[in-house]
């Protein structure tokens, strides 16, 4: 009788096995379903897998948080606060950050930056939260978040992306963002087993000024190392290789437009470093091998004021070109004080004076500070392209430089002409006797147009650094070409240099596709020797008595 | 006329310095070991050799406080060579024939080591060459203290092959020695992992480069055919910031496009606005970001010799670091600084990297090496995302190249040259 056990007891016992089991049951599903917050917290770890494993798992909440994290994470605002552990969204406000929960968005207030630590990603990382947070904002009610959406999805298409896009075609009503989704879509027809779906797809992508679909009809007209056609349907090999040369067509305009828009922005750094030059060589007749340093020092101004006003980038560099006109200037106007005036009509000696202030100042720059490059930011507005089509992109630093060229340009010619100081320049440049029997003070007049060629060359270094490294040598890459466009220009006339330097620009970026850079820029020096063989005095020769002299 | 302008200019300033630096050195010649530094401190490549000159002056002050070398102190004889090519031999020389130095620690680019390398082998003196290369040398008397391409090229091309499944491929250098011979194993390495010829886009731009606007649209086209592109990068020095600024602004985003770059460190990372980089990779065997005790310290000591806790640490800094060390050592183990003893007794030296492992000196001069992969952050650091199991030992002659698969370098004896092919079983000397 010793194990007897009774009906009523063994059910007990089974229910209160059953339910201990239910008990811990629940117990393990509390365990993997982690709340928000705990889940946030999980973004902290290191190794990269977990770390993507938190991230799925964050997108699956339905929390209004979420993609406001997931935002911060890839745009490295995300920080875990060193004491704590707490993830916390970051905003830079002067030297400190201002810091919120990630999970509730409750305040903490300024901390040092040393006391938080990013959350760090990887780019296989980056992608995956861009295509999460795209297909989460994909439902969005702006347009234009839900076109960026598209277009991120539409980078690495999936089964599943590609379902929740088509999901979305069916109800989108805004026209840019059913274009978009249309090419998608019609790229994935083009896999379709149906003929009559490729068909239609080809139809499509007709229409459309991409880069993707040229690429996509290309393959399929594409033979296979044995000569023969990938597509063996010759129907749809016909519709796509019409469709590419429609294409085509206008692509053609769209590479010419680029060509002249790269060729235009080269010339405008040309005219911009070598107007100055224009003036002081050109108009004065000297020699400056220190020029090219007079951007330098344009250039290490910006990077000064950007110094004294670290949290106003756009502004600093703004003030910067008139900081680095006075500058250079000043610094252009104690040369000729100091060395130039004494050696006018002795070119070689020039030369050779002013190529050694040229060593001391990018000697003094390593020594003040230091032989590396300085870090210029760019301002954000002048980051980026002007996105016209996938064939036709303007970048915003360029654009500024070609119309900041332009405007300097017009400055400098409205100085020539419309100021006394300019009547004079041009009076002492035309017959220097003459004008000083006119009672105008040369020596104060050559002291001037020395300084405003040197501030234009500045001016100049202020808008490379925003394409160049700022560091010593920043002169020395650029003074040859300086010499040459003014050369070629016609030395002495501004208008000269203005064409010459655009004409090079566009003449480089005309050969650079067939000739590659090393020997597009060979081809132009080899063309201008020729040139200025045939035409000694440039484009633009000076004319009259006083030239021929 | 320029070009002699600048010579005439620059020996002039130089051979002032030289006198200098020869008047003080004589007054305490005959107790101390000189170590010559030959790197350039003006000129283009300053921004990246005025850094390793700071490091040996800390390692040998360091080396000193330590009670020097063989009971004698260290004196270091640092020269301008102004990045200036012939000038290098020229320096060379006069560290070996007058100054007496017992090695050289110097050098940057290719065209400087191969200028220097006849002095160095007629003198019979000894050099540590602190940076990455292109391989396809091995000389008795130089000691390559930084990467061949097989621990850096080639790691970094399986990495983008196999994790991020890479399937086009631009090779874009700067012209001359380095990348131009780096990319021809590249492409010989790509096309026999069966990369077709039209998936290698190879484009080469001058140095100092700033205009990248049609390239980079190029690299664009290049990288919109469907297929996951990936540019492999040996632009050197100041070309890359308007390179990476450029792919920025033209919408190219690490995630579409990733440049692995050879030549970009945290030296040179430190003069650049990183927000267009963040992303982007480098190959190297040190970052200044690896968290080990040892990597701490040497961190700190740095910033302690410079005064500047800004100051970041890089891969060459590393090289001279372990170079400079096991010089050390082999002079110990020699008991003399005679070229010929040291030169021996420098083969089979062991020194721990920064990194972890253990660095050890091969018989075909190069080291064993680990290999990291990292990816910009935006404070200019890496974040590494890959790295080797094992040290890779360094090979002097690539294995992908037909006209020197045959050939190794192995200066023990019986084989003792740098350039033996092992087919026909014959050194062919100096023959590089």
């Amino acid at each position: 009788m010793k194990y007897r056990v009774t009906y009523p007891v063994k059910f007990v016992v089974l229910v209160l096995m059953l339910f201990s089991f239910i008990g811990t049951s629940i117990a393990q599903e509390e365990a993997t379903e982690l709340t928000f917050s705990a889940t946030v917290s999980r973004l902290k770890v290191r190794a990269l897998t977990a770390k993507g494993k938190a991230i799925e798992q964050l997108a699956k909440f339905q929390n209004s948080r979420k993609i406001l994290i997931l935002q911060a994470l890839v745009d490295g605002d995300l920080f875990e606060v060193r004491d704590s552990g707490q993830i916390v969204i970051a905003e830079s406000k002067e030297d400190k950050y201002s810091i919120v929960l990630a999970d509730n968005g409750n305040g903490i207030g300024l901390v040092e930056s040393s006391a938080i630590k990013k959350i760090k990603l990887n780019n296989r990382l980056r992608s995956k939260i861009r295509s999460l947070v795209a297909t989460l904002q994909l439902n969005s009610a702006a347009a234009e978040v839900r076109l960026q959406a598209v277009k991120t999805l539409g980078k690495s298409i999936n089964q599943q992306s590609l379902f929740t896009l088509k999901k979305r075609a069916e109800i989108e009503k805004d026209d840019d963002v059913l274009d978009a989704l249309g090419l998608v879509i019609a790229l994935d027809n083009l896999n379709s087993t149906d003929r009559l779906i490729r068909l239609k797809g080809i139809e499509t992508l007709k229409q459309k000024t991409s880069l993707k679909a040229v690429n996509r009809l290309q393959a399929i007209i594409d033979k296979n190392n044995e000569g023969q056609f990938i597509e063996p349907d010759a129907e749809i090999r016909k519709q796509a290789n019409s469709a590419l040369v429609k294409i085509q067509a206008r692509l053609q305009v769209y590479a010419v437009a680029e060509t002249v828009f790269f060729g235009l922005s080269l010339g405008a750094v040309l005219v911009l470093a070598a107007i100055g030059l224009a003036i002081t060589f050109g108009v004065m007749g000297v020699i400056n091998m220190a020029h090219g340093e007079m951007m330098m020092l344009g250039a290490y101004t910006t990077y000064v004021m950007q110094l004294l006003l670290p949290h106003h980038i756009g502004l600093s560099l703004i003030l910067s070109i008139p900081a680095a006109f006075m500058v250079s200037g000043i610094v252009g106007i104690g040369i000729e004080r100091g060395i130039i005036r004494h050696l006018y009509g002795r070119p070689l000696e020039t030369l050779l004076a002013t190529f050694g202030v040229s060593l001391v100042l990018q000697q003094a720059v390593r020594s003040i500070f230091s032989p590396l490059n300085r870090s210029v930011i760019t301002p954000d507005w002048m980051s980026g392209s002007w996105q016209i089509n996938d064939f036709l992109s303007l970048t915003w630093n360029r654009l500024y430089i070609l119309v900041f060229c332009l405007l300097v340009f017009a400055f400098l010619l409205q100085i020539l002409r419309r100021t006394r100081l300019g009547l004079e320049v041009r009076a002492v440049s035309q017959n220097r006797n003459m004008a000083k029997a006119m009672g105008i003070p040369t020596d104060r007049v050559d002291a001037m147009t020395f300084g405003l060629g040197s501030g234009i060359a500045g001016v100049a270094g202020v808008a490379l650094s925003q394409i160049t490294n700022v560091g010593p040598n920043l002169g020395q890459a650029y003074i040859v070409d300086s010499f040459m466009v003014v050369v070629f220009g016609g030395v002495g006339n501004l208008w000269g240099t203005l064409v010459a330097g655009f004409s090079l620009g566009i003449a480089n970026k005309v050969l650079e596709p067939y000739a590659g850079a090393v020997l597009a820029k060979i081809l132009v020096l080899v063309f201008i020797i020729l040139f200025i063989q045939k035409r000694p005095r440039g484009l633009f020769p000076q004319k009259g008595r006083a030239a021929e002299s | 006329m320029k070009k002699f302008l600048y010579k005439t200019g620059l020996s002039t300033v130089l051979s002032a310095l030289v006198l200098m630096a020869g008047t003080s050195s004589a007054v305490r010649a005959e107790d101390t070991i000189k170590v010559g530094i030959l790197h350039s401190l003006s000129g283009t490549m300053a921004i990246s050799e005025t850094t390793l000159k700071d490091t040996m002056l800390m390692l040998i002050a360091e080396q000193n406080k330590k009670g020097g070398l063989l009971g004698k102190k260290l004196e270091p004889v640092v020269v301008d060579p102004a990045s200036n090519w012939p000038l290098f031999a020229e320096k060379a020389r006069e560290l070996i024939t007058k100054e007496k130095v017992a090695s050289i620690f110097g050098c940057w680019t290719s065209v400087s080591r191969k200028s220097v390398l006849p002095v160095i082998e007629e003198l019979n003196g000894i050099l540590f060459y602190p940076v990455q290369y292109e391989g396809e040398e091995s000389s008795k008397n130089v000691f390559y203290t930084g990467a061949a391409p097989n621990q850096q090229a080639i790691p970094a091309i399986n990495y983008l092959m196999n994790d991020i499944k890479v399937e086009r491929w631009v090779l874009a250098g700067t012209d001359y020695v380095y990348p131009r011979t780096t990319n021809k194993i590249l492409e010989a390495y790509l096309k026999s992992k069966g990369v077709d010829a039209k998936d290698i886009m190879i484009n080469y731009t001058p140095f100092g480069h700033s205009d990248w606007q049609s390239i980079v649209a190029d690299i664009k086209k290049f990288g919109s055919a469907g297929k996951k592109t990936a540019v492999v990068s040996t632009i050197n020095g100041d070309a890359n910031i308007p390179f990476y600024k450029e792919l920025g602004n033209q919408g190219i985003s690490a995630e579409d496009i990733p440049v692995i770059a050879f030549s970009v460190g945290e030296e040179e990372l430190s003069g650049m606005d990183t927000k267009p980089l963040v992303g982007h990779m480098a190959a190297w065997n040190y970052f200044m970001s690896e968290d080990t005790t040892k990597n701490a310290a040497f961190i700190k000591q740095w910033h302690a010799f410079t005064k500047d806790t800004k100051r970041v640490t890089n891969d060459p800094m590393e090289a001279h670091y372990i170079g400079f060390n096991m010089w050390i050592k082999a002079v110990e183990k020699a008991g003399t600084t005679d070229s010929d003893a040291v030169q021996k007794a420098m083969i089979g030296i062991k020194f721990p990297n920064l990194t972890g492992g253990m660095a050890q000196m091969l018989p075909n001069h190069h080291l064993s090496k680990p290999v990291l992969i990292g990816e910009i952050q935006e404070d200019g650091q890496f974040f590494t995302v890959w790295q080797t199991n094992t040290l890779v030992k360094g090979d002097a002659w690539s294995d992908y190249l037909a006209e020197s698969k045959p050939i190794i370098a192995d200066w023990t004896a019986p084989i003792s040259c740098g350039n033996y092919n092992t087919t026909t079983k014959k050194c062919s000397g100096q023959n590089y």
